[in-house]
Protein backbone atom coordinates (compact mmCIF):
# COMPACT_ATOMS: atom_id res chain seq x y z
CA UNK A 1 0.00 0.00 0.00
CA UNK A 2 2.83 2.06 0.61
CA UNK A 3 3.06 3.32 -3.27
CA UNK A 4 -0.50 3.89 -3.59
CA UNK A 5 -1.18 6.77 -0.88
CA UNK A 6 0.52 9.72 -3.11
CA UNK A 7 -2.43 9.80 -5.25
CA UNK A 8 -2.21 12.77 -6.94
CA UNK A 9 -4.73 15.93 -7.80
CA UNK A 10 -6.44 15.67 -11.68
CA UNK A 11 -8.96 17.92 -12.85
CA UNK A 12 -11.14 15.12 -13.11
CA UNK A 13 -11.47 13.94 -9.88
CA UNK A 14 -14.04 16.04 -7.72
CA UNK A 15 -13.14 14.87 -4.37
CA UNK A 16 -9.84 16.37 -4.80
CA UNK A 17 -7.58 13.19 -4.12
CA UNK A 18 -7.57 10.38 -6.96
CA UNK A 19 -8.13 7.18 -3.98
CA UNK A 20 -7.92 4.75 -6.92
CA UNK A 21 -4.81 6.42 -8.64
CA UNK A 22 -6.92 6.28 -11.72
CA UNK A 23 -8.68 8.70 -14.21
CA UNK A 24 -12.11 9.18 -13.85
CA UNK A 25 -13.19 8.18 -16.27
CA UNK A 26 -11.50 5.16 -16.27
CA UNK A 27 -13.06 4.26 -12.72
CA UNK A 28 -16.44 4.64 -14.76
CA UNK A 29 -15.70 2.59 -16.96
CA UNK A 30 -15.13 -0.44 -14.37
CA UNK A 31 -18.00 0.61 -12.66
CA UNK A 32 -19.96 0.01 -15.90
CA UNK A 33 -18.43 -3.15 -17.37
CA UNK A 34 -19.32 -4.77 -13.55
CA UNK A 35 -22.69 -3.85 -14.28
CA UNK A 36 -22.81 -5.05 -17.60
CA UNK A 37 -20.88 -8.29 -16.26
CA UNK A 38 -23.97 -8.87 -13.89
CA UNK A 39 -26.26 -7.98 -16.94
CA UNK A 40 -24.47 -10.89 -18.63
CA UNK A 41 -24.60 -13.41 -15.48
CA UNK A 42 -27.99 -12.67 -15.24
CA UNK A 43 -28.27 -14.01 -18.80
CA UNK A 44 -26.27 -17.09 -18.10
CA UNK A 45 -27.06 -17.91 -14.88
CA UNK A 46 -30.60 -17.72 -16.04
CA UNK A 47 -30.00 -19.55 -19.16
CA UNK A 48 -28.19 -22.16 -16.44
CA UNK A 49 -31.06 -22.66 -14.54
CA UNK A 50 -33.22 -23.46 -17.53
CA UNK A 51 -31.12 -25.92 -18.36
CA UNK A 52 -30.87 -27.53 -14.83
CA UNK A 53 -34.91 -27.90 -15.04
CA UNK A 54 -34.96 -29.48 -18.48
CA UNK A 55 -34.54 -33.21 -18.67
CA UNK A 56 -33.30 -33.31 -22.08
CA UNK A 57 -30.61 -30.81 -24.20
CA UNK A 58 -29.46 -30.42 -27.57
CA UNK A 59 -25.74 -31.73 -27.85
CA UNK A 60 -23.85 -29.00 -29.07
CA UNK A 61 -21.42 -30.70 -31.79
CA UNK A 62 -24.69 -32.25 -32.86
CA UNK A 63 -26.50 -28.32 -33.17
CA UNK A 64 -23.18 -26.25 -34.19
CA UNK A 65 -20.99 -28.36 -36.63
CA UNK A 66 -20.90 -26.88 -40.15
CA UNK A 67 -18.42 -25.16 -41.76
CA UNK A 68 -18.64 -22.02 -44.25
CA UNK A 69 -17.75 -23.71 -47.80
CA UNK A 70 -18.02 -27.17 -46.63
CA UNK A 71 -20.65 -29.46 -48.34
CA UNK A 72 -23.92 -29.60 -46.71
CA UNK A 73 -23.93 -32.07 -44.03
CA UNK A 74 -20.03 -31.96 -43.00
CA UNK A 75 -19.42 -32.88 -39.51
CA UNK A 76 -16.97 -30.47 -38.09
CA UNK A 77 -17.93 -29.85 -34.72
CA UNK A 78 -16.32 -27.55 -32.49
CA UNK A 79 -13.87 -26.24 -35.18
CA UNK A 80 -15.67 -22.52 -36.70
CA UNK A 81 -16.00 -21.55 -33.05
CA UNK A 82 -12.85 -22.39 -32.28
CA UNK A 83 -11.67 -20.29 -35.38
CA UNK A 84 -14.47 -17.22 -33.43
CA UNK A 85 -12.87 -17.84 -30.46
CA UNK A 86 -9.08 -17.11 -31.58
CA UNK A 87 -10.12 -14.10 -34.10
CA UNK A 88 -11.40 -12.46 -30.55
CA UNK A 89 -8.34 -13.13 -28.56
CA UNK A 90 -5.49 -12.27 -31.02
CA UNK A 91 -8.12 -8.87 -30.82
CA UNK A 92 -7.86 -8.47 -27.41
CA UNK A 93 -4.02 -9.12 -27.50
CA UNK A 94 -3.48 -5.97 -30.57
CA UNK A 95 -5.65 -4.07 -28.10
CA UNK A 96 -3.09 -4.43 -25.02
CA UNK A 97 -0.46 -3.87 -28.04
CA UNK A 98 -2.22 -0.36 -28.90
CA UNK A 99 -2.96 0.70 -24.91
CA UNK A 100 0.57 -0.01 -24.63
CA UNK A 101 2.28 2.04 -27.68
CA UNK A 102 0.12 4.64 -25.99
CA UNK A 103 1.55 4.58 -22.81
CA UNK A 104 4.87 5.18 -24.96
CA UNK A 105 3.46 8.06 -26.95
CA UNK A 106 3.72 6.06 -30.03
CA UNK A 107 1.01 6.78 -32.71
CA UNK A 108 2.06 4.51 -35.27
CA UNK A 109 1.91 1.95 -32.93
CA UNK A 110 -1.34 3.05 -31.95
CA UNK A 111 -3.22 3.44 -35.23
CA UNK A 112 -1.62 -0.44 -36.63
CA UNK A 113 -2.80 -2.22 -33.74
CA UNK A 114 -6.23 0.00 -33.53
CA UNK A 115 -6.53 -1.01 -37.10
CA UNK A 116 -5.79 -4.52 -36.52
CA UNK A 117 -8.40 -4.92 -33.47
CA UNK A 118 -10.57 -3.48 -35.76
CA UNK A 119 -10.41 -5.55 -38.25
CA UNK A 120 -10.57 -8.70 -36.07
CA UNK A 121 -13.65 -7.43 -34.59
CA UNK A 122 -15.16 -7.11 -37.98
CA UNK A 123 -13.72 -10.72 -38.60
CA UNK A 124 -15.66 -11.96 -35.75
CA UNK A 125 -18.68 -10.30 -36.76
CA UNK A 126 -18.93 -11.75 -39.93
CA UNK A 127 -18.23 -15.17 -38.51
CA UNK A 128 -21.27 -14.63 -36.37
CA UNK A 129 -23.26 -13.25 -38.90
CA UNK A 130 -22.27 -15.94 -40.94
CA UNK A 131 -23.08 -19.10 -38.31
CA UNK A 132 -26.69 -16.94 -37.45
CA UNK A 133 -27.60 -17.29 -40.90
CA UNK A 134 -26.93 -20.33 -41.33
CA UNK A 135 -28.72 -22.23 -38.48
CA UNK A 136 -31.84 -19.77 -39.24
CA UNK A 137 -31.57 -21.57 -42.49
CA UNK A 138 -31.55 -24.95 -40.56
CA UNK A 139 -34.86 -23.42 -39.19
CA UNK A 140 -33.33 -22.46 -35.40
CA UNK A 141 -34.15 -18.81 -34.70
CA UNK A 142 -36.42 -17.19 -31.60
CA UNK A 143 -38.89 -18.83 -30.96
CA UNK A 144 -38.27 -22.34 -33.21
CA UNK A 145 -35.98 -25.54 -32.62
CA UNK A 146 -35.82 -27.46 -35.16
CA UNK A 147 -32.84 -29.93 -33.49
CA UNK A 148 -33.77 -32.57 -31.23
CA UNK A 149 -32.11 -33.36 -27.77
CA UNK A 150 -29.00 -35.24 -27.28
CA UNK A 151 -30.91 -38.15 -26.62
CA UNK A 152 -32.99 -38.07 -29.11
CA UNK A 153 -36.00 -36.74 -27.53
CA UNK A 154 -38.04 -33.84 -28.41
CA UNK A 155 -36.52 -30.62 -27.37
CA UNK A 156 -37.91 -26.97 -26.26
CA UNK A 157 -37.56 -23.27 -27.85
CA UNK A 158 -35.50 -22.80 -24.55
CA UNK A 159 -32.03 -23.84 -26.44
CA UNK A 160 -32.66 -21.40 -29.49
CA UNK A 161 -34.04 -18.81 -27.83
CA UNK A 162 -31.33 -18.47 -25.25
CA UNK A 163 -28.42 -18.86 -28.12
CA UNK A 164 -30.05 -16.20 -29.88
CA UNK A 165 -30.87 -13.77 -27.00
CA UNK A 166 -27.04 -14.04 -25.68
CA UNK A 167 -25.17 -14.19 -28.42
CA UNK A 168 -27.12 -11.60 -30.02
CA UNK A 169 -26.16 -9.59 -26.72
CA UNK A 170 -22.51 -10.59 -27.10
CA UNK A 171 -22.67 -9.56 -30.80
CA UNK A 172 -24.29 -6.19 -30.51
CA UNK A 173 -21.32 -5.54 -27.90
CA UNK A 174 -19.08 -6.61 -30.12
CA UNK A 175 -20.14 -4.01 -32.45
CA UNK A 176 -20.27 -1.42 -30.67
CA UNK A 177 -17.05 -2.00 -29.10
CA UNK A 178 -16.31 -1.87 -32.94
CA UNK A 179 -17.63 1.16 -33.21
CA UNK A 180 -15.95 2.49 -30.00
CA UNK A 181 -12.71 1.57 -31.88
CA UNK A 182 -13.25 3.08 -35.03
CA UNK A 183 -13.76 6.53 -33.16
CA UNK A 184 -10.59 5.69 -31.22
CA UNK A 185 -9.16 5.22 -34.45
CA UNK A 186 -10.30 8.62 -35.96
CA UNK A 187 -9.25 10.18 -33.25
CA UNK A 188 -5.91 9.17 -33.15
CA UNK A 189 -5.32 10.07 -36.53
CA UNK A 190 -6.81 13.84 -35.61
CA UNK A 191 -3.81 14.03 -33.47
CA UNK A 192 -6.29 14.47 -30.47
CA UNK A 193 -4.15 12.40 -27.93
CA UNK A 194 -1.46 13.81 -29.23
CA UNK A 195 -2.72 17.43 -28.33
CA UNK A 196 -4.24 16.11 -24.96
CA UNK A 197 -0.70 14.66 -24.36
CA UNK A 198 -1.49 11.14 -23.25
CA UNK A 199 -3.52 8.17 -24.58
CA UNK A 200 -5.89 7.38 -21.82
CA UNK A 201 -8.81 7.15 -23.82
CA UNK A 202 -7.26 4.42 -25.93
CA UNK A 203 -7.09 2.44 -22.24
CA UNK A 204 -10.76 2.81 -21.53
CA UNK A 205 -11.95 1.58 -25.26
CA UNK A 206 -9.22 -1.16 -24.72
CA UNK A 207 -11.00 -2.56 -21.43
CA UNK A 208 -14.96 -2.10 -23.07
CA UNK A 209 -12.97 -4.38 -25.86
CA UNK A 210 -11.05 -6.91 -23.56
CA UNK A 211 -14.46 -7.23 -21.47
CA UNK A 212 -16.38 -8.25 -24.68
CA UNK A 213 -13.31 -10.87 -25.10
CA UNK A 214 -14.16 -11.90 -21.50
CA UNK A 215 -17.74 -12.51 -21.81
CA UNK A 216 -16.94 -14.54 -24.87
CA UNK A 217 -14.88 -16.86 -22.97
CA UNK A 218 -18.23 -17.93 -20.62
CA UNK A 219 -20.78 -17.78 -23.45
CA UNK A 220 -18.07 -19.86 -25.39
CA UNK A 221 -17.56 -22.61 -22.64
CA UNK A 222 -21.69 -21.98 -21.75
CA UNK A 223 -23.13 -23.07 -25.02
CA UNK A 224 -20.61 -25.05 -27.16
CA UNK A 225 -18.31 -26.92 -24.60
CA UNK A 226 -20.08 -27.85 -21.66
CA UNK B 1 -2.00 15.89 -13.66
CA UNK B 2 -3.48 12.81 -15.53
CA UNK B 3 -0.74 12.14 -17.21
CA UNK B 4 1.22 11.45 -14.70
CA UNK B 5 -1.44 8.88 -13.55
CA UNK B 6 -1.53 7.23 -16.83
CA UNK B 7 2.40 6.81 -16.50
CA UNK B 8 2.38 4.88 -12.58
CA UNK B 9 -0.31 2.46 -13.84
CA UNK B 10 2.31 1.19 -16.15
CA UNK B 11 3.81 -0.87 -13.37
CA UNK B 12 4.48 -4.35 -14.53
CA UNK B 13 2.97 -4.01 -18.06
CA UNK B 14 5.46 -4.63 -20.85
CA UNK B 15 5.61 -6.20 -24.23
CA UNK B 16 7.31 -9.32 -22.50
CA UNK B 17 3.85 -10.12 -20.09
CA UNK B 18 1.51 -8.85 -22.80
CA UNK B 19 3.39 -12.06 -25.14
CA UNK B 20 3.41 -14.61 -21.95
CA UNK B 21 -0.18 -13.84 -21.38
CA UNK B 22 -1.07 -14.70 -24.92
CA UNK B 23 0.26 -18.09 -24.76
CA UNK B 24 -1.29 -18.99 -21.76
CA UNK B 25 -4.86 -17.68 -22.99
CA UNK B 26 -3.95 -19.86 -26.61
CA UNK B 27 -2.99 -22.87 -24.41
CA UNK B 28 -5.93 -22.92 -22.17
CA UNK B 29 -8.12 -22.22 -24.95
CA UNK B 30 -6.51 -25.36 -26.98
CA UNK B 31 -6.63 -27.33 -23.91
CA UNK B 32 -10.09 -26.82 -23.55
CA UNK B 33 -10.87 -27.61 -27.34
CA UNK B 34 -8.97 -30.96 -26.96
CA UNK B 35 -11.04 -31.28 -24.15
CA UNK B 36 -14.31 -30.55 -26.10
CA UNK B 37 -13.26 -33.07 -28.74
CA UNK B 38 -12.60 -35.61 -26.47
CA UNK B 39 -15.89 -35.54 -25.41
CA UNK B 40 -17.65 -35.86 -28.45
CA UNK B 41 -19.67 -39.36 -28.59
CA UNK B 42 -17.86 -40.37 -24.78
CA UNK B 43 -20.32 -42.61 -23.17
CA UNK B 44 -19.63 -42.45 -19.54
CA UNK B 45 -21.49 -40.17 -17.91
CA UNK B 46 -19.30 -39.35 -14.58
CA UNK B 47 -16.31 -38.64 -16.89
CA UNK B 48 -18.44 -36.34 -18.71
CA UNK B 49 -19.53 -34.55 -15.89
CA UNK B 50 -15.77 -34.30 -14.71
CA UNK B 51 -14.11 -32.88 -18.26
CA UNK B 52 -17.09 -29.89 -18.20
CA UNK B 53 -15.90 -29.16 -14.36
CA UNK B 54 -12.26 -28.82 -15.79
CA UNK B 55 -13.15 -26.81 -18.96
CA UNK B 56 -14.93 -24.76 -16.08
CA UNK B 57 -12.33 -24.61 -14.47
CA UNK B 58 -9.90 -23.38 -17.47
CA UNK B 59 -12.72 -20.68 -18.26
CA UNK B 60 -12.23 -19.68 -14.89
CA UNK B 61 -7.81 -19.21 -15.27
CA UNK B 62 -8.86 -17.73 -18.82
CA UNK B 63 -11.59 -14.73 -17.02
CA UNK B 64 -8.32 -14.49 -14.29
CA UNK B 65 -5.36 -13.33 -17.07
CA UNK B 66 -7.73 -11.11 -19.32
CA UNK B 67 -8.83 -9.32 -16.41
CA UNK B 68 -5.80 -9.59 -14.24
CA UNK B 69 -3.23 -8.28 -16.89
CA UNK B 70 -5.25 -7.54 -20.02
CA UNK B 71 -7.23 -5.03 -18.34
CA UNK B 72 -4.23 -4.03 -16.19
CA UNK B 73 -6.81 -5.33 -12.90
CA UNK B 74 -3.99 -6.65 -11.36
CA UNK B 75 -1.43 -3.62 -11.21
CA UNK B 76 -4.16 -1.16 -9.57
CA UNK B 77 -4.57 -0.29 -6.40
CA UNK B 78 -5.93 -3.28 -3.90
CA UNK B 79 -8.44 -0.84 -3.17
CA UNK B 80 -9.75 -0.51 -6.70
CA UNK B 81 -9.55 -4.51 -7.22
CA UNK B 82 -11.65 -5.41 -4.56
CA UNK B 83 -14.48 -2.11 -5.16
CA UNK B 84 -14.68 -4.76 -8.46
CA UNK B 85 -14.20 -8.22 -7.37
CA UNK B 86 -16.45 -8.06 -4.57
CA UNK B 87 -19.45 -6.92 -5.85
CA UNK B 88 -18.84 -9.86 -8.36
CA UNK B 89 -18.78 -12.90 -5.29
CA UNK B 90 -22.69 -12.44 -5.57
CA UNK B 91 -22.10 -14.38 -8.51
CA UNK B 92 -21.00 -17.29 -6.14
CA UNK B 93 -24.63 -17.37 -4.56
CA UNK B 94 -26.66 -16.87 -7.68
CA UNK B 95 -25.23 -19.42 -9.54
CA UNK B 96 -25.31 -22.19 -6.55
CA UNK B 97 -28.95 -21.10 -5.42
CA UNK B 98 -30.52 -20.75 -9.04
CA UNK B 99 -29.01 -23.71 -10.57
CA UNK B 100 -30.49 -26.03 -7.16
CA UNK B 101 -33.34 -23.97 -8.11
CA UNK B 102 -33.47 -25.47 -11.24
CA UNK B 103 -32.52 -29.07 -10.72
CA UNK B 104 -35.57 -28.83 -8.19
CA UNK B 105 -38.16 -28.11 -10.28
CA UNK B 106 -37.06 -30.22 -12.86
CA UNK B 107 -37.59 -33.34 -9.97
CA UNK B 108 -40.45 -32.04 -8.87
CA UNK B 109 -41.60 -31.88 -12.53
CA UNK B 110 -40.62 -35.11 -13.24
CA UNK B 111 -42.09 -36.88 -9.79
CA UNK B 112 -45.45 -34.92 -10.09
CA UNK B 113 -46.00 -34.30 -13.79
CA UNK B 114 -46.43 -37.16 -16.19
CA UNK B 115 -46.70 -35.89 -19.22
CA UNK B 116 -43.45 -33.88 -18.59
CA UNK B 117 -41.57 -37.15 -17.20
CA UNK B 118 -43.11 -38.83 -20.74
CA UNK B 119 -42.03 -36.02 -22.95
CA UNK B 120 -38.31 -36.87 -22.10
CA UNK B 121 -38.77 -40.86 -22.78
CA UNK B 122 -40.24 -40.46 -26.02
CA UNK B 123 -37.93 -40.41 -29.04
CA UNK B 124 -38.58 -38.54 -31.81
CA UNK B 125 -38.32 -38.42 -35.34
CA UNK B 126 -35.34 -35.61 -36.75
CA UNK B 127 -37.38 -33.01 -38.58
CA UNK B 128 -36.99 -32.48 -42.20
CA UNK B 129 -34.23 -29.91 -42.81
CA UNK B 130 -35.13 -26.54 -44.72
CA UNK B 131 -38.37 -25.22 -42.79
CA UNK B 132 -36.32 -21.84 -42.64
CA UNK B 133 -39.36 -20.05 -41.49
CA UNK B 134 -40.82 -19.64 -38.17
CA UNK B 135 -44.47 -20.52 -38.79
CA UNK B 136 -43.35 -24.23 -40.75
CA UNK B 137 -41.02 -25.11 -37.65
CA UNK B 138 -43.72 -24.06 -35.02
CA UNK B 139 -45.90 -26.24 -37.30
CA UNK B 140 -43.49 -29.31 -36.85
CA UNK B 141 -43.49 -28.68 -33.07
CA UNK B 142 -46.95 -28.93 -33.05
CA UNK B 143 -47.10 -31.95 -34.35
CA UNK B 144 -44.46 -33.60 -32.07
CA UNK B 145 -46.48 -32.39 -28.95
CA UNK B 146 -49.72 -34.08 -30.27
CA UNK B 147 -47.54 -37.27 -31.07
CA UNK B 148 -46.30 -37.27 -27.81
CA UNK B 149 -49.87 -36.93 -26.63
CA UNK B 150 -51.56 -39.75 -28.47
CA UNK B 151 -48.23 -42.10 -26.90
CA UNK B 152 -49.01 -40.90 -23.91
CA UNK B 153 -52.75 -41.65 -24.57
CA UNK B 154 -52.23 -44.90 -25.71
CA UNK B 155 -50.02 -46.05 -23.26
CA UNK B 156 -52.82 -45.16 -20.18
Amino acid sequence: MATTTTATTTKLWGGGKSPFNVEYGKLMMWYFLMSDAFTFGAFLISYGTIRFSTNGWPDPNEVFKSFPFAPEGVNAPLVFVSIMTFILIISSVTMVLAVHAGHNMDKKGVVKNLIWTIIGGLAFLGCQAWEWTHLHHEGAWWGSNPFLNADGTASSTNFTNYFFTITGFHGFHVFSGVIINIVMLIMTLMDKFEQRGHYLMIEKAGLYWHFVDLVWVFVFTCFYLV
Amino acid sequence: MSHTVGHEETHGGGTGEIKKVTIILSVLTIIELVLGFWMIGMESEGLRLAIKGAIIILMLAKAFYIVGYFMHLKHEIKNLIMTIVVPLALFIWFIIAFLSDGNSFRNLRNTYDPYFKEQSTIKVEKKEHGGSHGAAAGAHADTTQHETKEAVETKH
